[in-house]
Order: C-alpha cells, then structure tokens, then sequence
C-alpha cells in the first residue's frame, strides 16, 4: 500500500504541463509513479462548423513549438478531401518545411531544453540549469544551438513569411513559391548547421560516457515502435506508410495505409491525466504499448537516404549489441540529433533541385471527399489529423491523434522505472527528482500539442511516513 | 542587481515563448541584462517573491491559472499580457460559446475507444472554468504585447522598454492581432 507520495510539479524544461507523482510505502521506497499532463483547450470540438479552409491557422494554434507540423497535416487532410494530387514543386517545398521544423524542434530539445542537464549537471543549481545559465558556462556551444534553432525558424520565415504559425499551406498546396534569392540565402546555412549538428553529435557521445551508470535506467524496456517509412523502407517525414515493429526488430505491420490508422490503433482515457493512452489494437490496451518519435523512427527504417545521417544510423544500431531494436528510452536524444543531420542533408538536397524552384504550387478544387485524413511525422512522432466535412466545407467532425501522446504508456512506464532505480528509501533530493523529470525529457514531449493546451505550477516534495511525520521536505 | 524576470504558460500554445526564445542572438546581450528568475525553461518551481516583470503568456482556463495569476500580481512589480490568448482569450476561448461538459465529452468519451470516461481526478490535475478569459479580467495587467504570438521584434523593444522603467508604448507595431 502506498503510504505517501511525491510531486514534482511542474515538470519543467518540457514544452507543457505535466506533474509526477510518486508513491512511497511506508520505508519511503518507490512503489509506482504516474505522469499527469494538466491542460486540455478541446479544439476537437469547438472545430466543429468552422469551415476546411481556417482548420491550418486554428490547428498550428494548437502548438507553439510545432505549428507547421499541424499546418502541414492539416493541408493533407485538405488534400484528401478535395481528391487532388498536389505539384511537384508543393510537395518538394511542403518537404523543406516538414524537415525545418523537425530541425528547429530538435534544435530545442537538445540545446535549450536538455543539454544543462548533461553539460552544467543534474545536481548542479537548478536556479542556473537551463539555456541563460549555459550562456554563462559555455557561450560558444550556447550560441551554436540557438543559430541552429534559428535556421530552422528562419526557413519557415523564408517560405511562410513568418516564423510562428504561418498559413503558408493549404489544402492543395501551398501559397508562395520560393525565389531564387531566398534559396541561395538559405543555402549559404548549410555548412555552419552541418558543423553544429556534428558538434551536437559528438558532444552527445562524450554524454553517453559520462553517464553510462544511468543511462541503463532511462526507459528501458521493450515496446513496439510506429512511424512513417517511404515506399523502400528509408526514413520518411513527410508521407509513407506506417510501418510497426515490437520490441526484438520483427516487422509486425507494414504499408499501413494512414487513413486506417484507426483500425489498429485506440485511444484510452484515464481520470488521472488529460493526456489520452493510444495503443495498438491488437495487443489491447496497455499491453499494446508504443513509442512514436525519433526513437521510434530511427529503429524502424530501413536505411537513411543522406550519407552522413545513414552512417551514424549505422552507429546507432550497433548500440543495441546483437538485437536489432535499441529499446532504451536515453537514446531518443541520440536518433534526434541523427534527424537533425539527415534534416540539414535533406534540406541541401532539395534546395539543390530545380523542382523546388517551380512555380505551380497550388492545385485547386471544390469539395469531392466528406472525410480526409492527414498524416505526417512531426518531431515527436506521427501526427493524425481526421476531417469530416459537409458539402459546404463545414467541418462536422475533428478529431486530433497527436504524437505526443503516443508515447503516453511509454513515458509512464519510464518514470516508474526512474522513480523505482532512484527512490530507495534514502534522502530525496532535488537532483534525483531532476533525473526523473529528465527521463519525460528524453521524450520531448509537447503537451501543448498533446492535450491541445498548456500551463504551469511550483514544486514542493514532502515525503511523508506512516505515522503522518514529514520524513523528508524539498522545495525548488 | 540585474532586474529579476520571470516568464509563465497559463491557456496559451507556447507559441508567445517560442517567439520569445526567436530572440535568437539577443538571449546572450539578454542573458547579461536579466536574471530569468522563473520560466517553463528554467528550473525554479515555486514563483519568486520580488520579480521585476512578469510576461504571462496564455488565458485564464482553468481553476489553477486563476491561483497563479493572483499569486504572479502579489510577487511582480509589473505584470505583462504577453501575446492575445492573455489579452483577448483569443483561440483558448474558442470553446467558450459551447458548454463545457459537451467538449471534453467529445474528446475523452466520444472519442475513445477504450476505458471511455472525463479525467477528474482533482487536484492532481487541474479543474478547468467553465469558460477561458483574459488575463485582466482577474488581476491588474500594467501592459499588453498583442500578437498570436508578438513577433521576437515586438518582444524586444518591449523588454528594453521594460527594464528601462518605461511602459511599452501601444504604437502600431504593438496593436496588431493574430
Ligand atoms: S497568443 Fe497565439 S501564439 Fe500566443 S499562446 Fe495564444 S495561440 Fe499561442
């Protein structure tokens, strides 16, 4: 019986809001932990009657941090609904700004969010622990990861004329094409973000020595694993098939067509959390557990079509020793900065193409479809969105099947491992509660997505004994 | 001493804090200037007692918004609406016209396919009103930044105004919606 428990509240350096809990029993050991996510805005229903063609500007309004990702899954679903094939030129440009996102996403976790745990400590003075105090310690590095988000942002600004929710998409394709000028700007990036990525990559691996004793603690369990792969089995971001494999690399799915996502995957909800549970039918819920994202999407694929990302690819398999699936939940930081490689080798490869310069970037139509149903792989994983509409372009049904969330039963079943590794009865710091929050952290989650909102609140961690006598008082 | 400032999510995407950190290269002239005393990329989590300026990013949603608004006016000298959710309510009050039982029925129930059933489970999380208001209608805002989100311009010559003691002015620049 649990005796007492534990908030972490919030969870902070996460795009969200999200408390921990922790149950101890009456020796203040771990008994289980729970990950609450604690904002919900309901844009699945206050969509309803709004008209197909305003569904991208509401929808990137779900999130900050990845509004072009539900721009772009908004114009597919659009696609579908009015049954054209958009131009070359569109696709290739609605590529470009897939893999922006992802870059500046990536971009965030990593350097702002992430790295002042590895490089400034989990134990080191949580006042200093985020971007400002890695300013202080190391500016160099500090700068490198915020030009590199800048990259990112800037290629959104480029193509949509702003950098937070742009309505440059839309159904059928996009709005401007790209001028020759703002390419070769765009182009003239490359090198120093080829540079910064390398750094990143390798400043991760001096990380994997330094913290090879906890990094066996960070989410590691078998899980099946869901994402988008391209017709031959290469890493795919912006179309493709599903494709799931469990725990130990069998193929158990393949060439799923997105539009029935539905009929393999489910949606649970549990009182305790905002933040919906999907799992794979199948299995049945919560045995049909997954994990969406850059994990994910690194362990599924075939090979990576860029030569630098393919070669760490390669590296990063050999992580899992003989088997053929790294299941551990502290390498998701590894397959994301192998996508911010592929994603600045992709981008210099498109740019390159003369498709990319054409100027017929829109197909029009009226309404030929009532349903449609957009899919694409955000930065932390793939990203669903389900449109019906009326012969009038009203929507009259939404619904919204967001990466974050699928990782839901993963990131929970990880914060019971961290809680259960660290929380034996002794002492409970503040820095061991930090290695719990930054086991969330590895998922990246984005709760503002993943709920369809945000917030925030302060921590204060009691543990409490059997006899109702404070065992222990920790406030940050 | 530098002035203190802190940053806050209520009812908002997270959009006005991305455009934030689109400060780019600023952060580091940024970093020299301020101490950021609290934010959802720091690590402090309890809300400081003397903060200098407080940017709130989001709309008043829900019971617990409400709580940490009152208690960001008791600790901050100057309290800034930062971007239209805080402002106007903007998208977060788009549910505002339905009733609320029917919206998180549609996602939690109708929407599911296992365990159907609206989280409840108050406090642990958080109670959501009924309907999602702006920032000034619960506490006393000193400025407003619009914009869905400000642009990192905007954001910037307001701060400098900020920190230099002056009230951002409402120019045009700072009266554009969306
Ligand atoms: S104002 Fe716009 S960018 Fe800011 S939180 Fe609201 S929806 Fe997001």
């Amino acid at each position: 019986m649990p005796t007492s428990t534990i908030t972490i509240n919030p969870v902070t350096r996460i795009e969200g809001h999200a408390k921990i809990t922790i149950q101890l029993d009456e020796k203040g050991i771990a008994q289980d932990a729970r990950f609450h996510v604690n904002e919900f805005r309901g844009f699945e229903k206050f969509c309803e009657g709004r008209v197909l063609w305003e569904m991208g500007g509401i929808t990137s309004r779900i999130c900050g941090i990845c509004p072009t990702s539900h721009l772009v899954t908004s114009a597919k679903a659009g696609d579908a609904i009015l049954s054209v094939t958009i131009p070359e030129t569109a696709q290739a440009l609605r590529r470009i700004i897939t893999l922006a996102q992802w870059l500046q996403s990536h971009a965030l976790s990593f350097f702002h969010l992430s790295s002042p745990d590895f490089l400034l400590g989990f134990d080191s003075d949580p006042a200093k622990r985020n971007i400002f105090g890695l300013i202080a310690s190391d500016k160099e590095f500090a700068k490198r990861g915020i030009r590199l988000r800048k990259f990112g942002q800037e290629i959104i600004e480029v193509l949509g004329s702003r950098r937070i929710h742009t309505p440059w998409a839309v159904a059928g394709g996009v709005r401007e094409p790209l001028e020759p000028a703002k390419r070769d700007y765009l182009l003239n990036w490359i090198p120093e973000a080829k540079e910064t990525a390398r750094l990143a990559l390798d400043t991760l691996k001096k990380i994997h020595v330094k913290f090879e004793k906890d990094i066996p603690n960070y989410g590691n369990f078998r899980s099946l694993y869901v994402g988008l792969v391209a017709p031959d089995g290469a890493l795919e971001y912006y179309d493709g098939t599903l494709r799931v494999m469990d725990g130990d690399g069998n193929i158990i799915a393949d060439k799923v067509n997105p539009s029935d996502f539905h009929e393999y995957f489910g949606e649970a909800t549990e009182e305790w959390s905002y933040l919906k549970f999907p799992y794979y039918k199948p299995l049945g819920y919560a045995k049909g557990m997954y994990r969406v994202g850059p994990l994910a999407r690194v362990n599924i694929c075939d090979y990576i079509d860029t030569p630098l990302a393919e070669a760490e690819r390669k590296q990063f398999k050999a992580l899992a020793g003989g088997a053929s699936v790294v299941n551990n939940s502290f390498y998701y930081h590894y397959a994301r900065l192998i996508e911010i490689l592929f994603s600045v080798e992709k981008i210099e490869q498109l740019l390159q193409d003369p498709v990319t310069m054409g100027q017929n970037i829109r197909a029009k139509a009226m309404i030929n479809q009532l349903h449609g149903i957009g899919a694409s792989e955000a930065p932390r994983g793939t990203l669903f969105h389900d449109y019906t509409v009326t012969e009038d372009a009203l929507l009259s049904r939404v619904d919204l099947v967001i990466a974050t969330a699928q990782n839901n039963l993963a990131m929970n079943r990880t914060v019971r491992q961290l809680a259960l590794q660290y929380l034996d009865g002794a002492k409970v710091t503040e820095g061991l509660l930090n290695r719990i929050e930054a086991g969330i952290r590895c998922f990246d989650p984005c709760l503002s997505c993943s709920t369809h909102a945000i917030g925030m609140m302060p921590l204060h961690v009691q543990v409490v004994g059997p006899e109702n006598n404070v065992l222990c008082d920790v406030r940050r | 001493m530098k002035p203190k400032v802190a940053t806050i999510w209520l009812g908002g995407c997270s959009g006005c804090h991305m455009s934030f950190l689109d400060l780019d290269e600023r952060l580091i002239d940024l970093a020299d200037k301020i101490d950021l005393v609290y934010s959802p990329i720091a690590d402090v989590k309890e809300f400081p007692r003397d903060v200098d300026v407080t940017l709130v990013e989001g709309a008043i949603a829900s019971f617990e918004h409400e709580e940490l608004a009152r208690l960001i006016r008791r600790n901050s000298r100057f309290v800034v609406s930062f971007g239209d959710c805080a402002v106007t309510g903007n998208v977060t009050a788009m549910r505002n016209s339905l009733d609320l039982d029917d919206v998180l029925h549609r996602s939690y129930v109708e929407l599911a396919d296992t365990t159907p059933r609206v989280p409840r489970d108050y406090p642990t999380i958080a109670e959501l009103m009924k309907q999602a208001r702006p920032l000034h209608e619960y506490i006393t805002v000193d400025a407003f930044i619009h914009g869905c989100p400000p642009t990192a311009d905007q954001i910037w010559s307001a701060v400098t105004e900020l920190l230099a003691g002056k009230k951002p002015e409402l120019t045009h620049v700072f009266l554009r919606y969306g």
